[in-house]
């Protein structure tokens, strides 16, 4: 008890802290749509744009940056990256609208836009 | 600079790239970008003990040694932001006076992530990477806990010899 009195605020700030990290992963949550296409943007520019219902396995970049993509059943993973830290092979795979995995070494960005509007549309008429 | 100071800007130094090697070698916790944070023990024990100042110093020479040693160029800047953010938020709020190491640890956590966060989107020229904050956040408030911890209990424990 006595930890908590003179740590009152450090407890309050944390706390502050895990509930407006929980708002925003919740708001993102309830927010997230199904994806409809996966685009792929390296230096900022998009080079590539592939349906997410077609399964594929493409090498992109050049020479010495190369990050191989895979969309199978509906998601897109990285699966091998010549970059040192591998962060965008652990990433695992993305299927929801604004879902990325980067590769900051390669600067490239593989984003999941949605696409799924139209059905939604369908749906409601 | 007194010697003695400058024994501690090179010991504290050398720790913090220690750290920085030493976090690199653990395994992916998870998700890109989550981490304890063990550099920041020595950066947060250069606070309490020398000030901030000398924290920046010794957190910008890291970041450097860091980007020339096992990084590149690209990875320099979202580090650099990170750690910029993460000091001038950890100065402020130990100024004020109310927060333990705990409370100004945790700040700093979560405002290096956020800072590279905002760097990579710039950058990027995206705001999709929107959907790594909320998991960013949240470790860099536990992480922030655990680091705020034990360099509290660090620099109480280690004698000042300055």
């Amino acid at each position: 008890m006595n930890w908590l009195k003179t740590h009152k605020s450090d407890v309050l700030l944390i706390a502050a802290l895990l509930v407006l990290g929980g708002g925003l992963t919740l708001f993102l949550l309830a927010t997230r749509q199904a994806g409809g296409t996966v685009r792929v943007q390296i230096d900022g520019e998009t080079v590539m744009e592939l349906p997410l219902d077609q399964d594929v396995r493409t090498v992109l970049g050049e020479g010495e940056h190369t990050n191989t993509l895979v969309i199978e059943n509906g998601a897109a993973q990285v699966v091998a990256a010549d970059c040192p830290d591998q962060v965008c092979v652990n990433h695992g795979a993305i299927q929801y609208a604004g879902e990325s995995i980067v590769c900051l070494p390669h600067r490239l960005v593989v984003t999941v836009d949605g696409g799924a509007s139209n059905d939604v549309d369908a749906a409601v008429k | 600079m007194k010697a003695s100071k400058a024994a501690q800007y090179g010991l504290l130094t050398a720790l913090a790239l220690v750290l920085s090697w030493l976090e690199s070698l653990l395994p992916p916790l998870g998700a890109p970008g989550v981490k304890l944070g063990l550099p920041n023990l020595a950066i947060v024990f250069a606070l309490y003990r020398l000030g901030w100042r000398d924290a920046c110093v010794i957190s910008l020479v890291r970041v450097l040694l860091v980007a020339l040693l096992f990084g590149n160029g690209a990875a320099l800047a979202y580090s650099v932001a990170g750690a910029a953010l993460s000091l001038s938020l950890m100065g402020l709020l130990k100024r004020t006076g109310t927060f333990s190491s705990i409370g100004v640890s945790v700040a700093g956590g979560v405002a290096h992530n956020a800072g590279q966060i905002l760097v990579a989107m710039a950058l990027l020229e995206t705001s999709r990477l929107a959907w790594y904050l909320p998991v960013l956040w949240i470790s860099g408030t536990v992480a922030g806990v655990l680091i705020g911890i034990v360099s509290g209990e660090l620099v109480k424990r280690v004698s000042d010899q300055s």
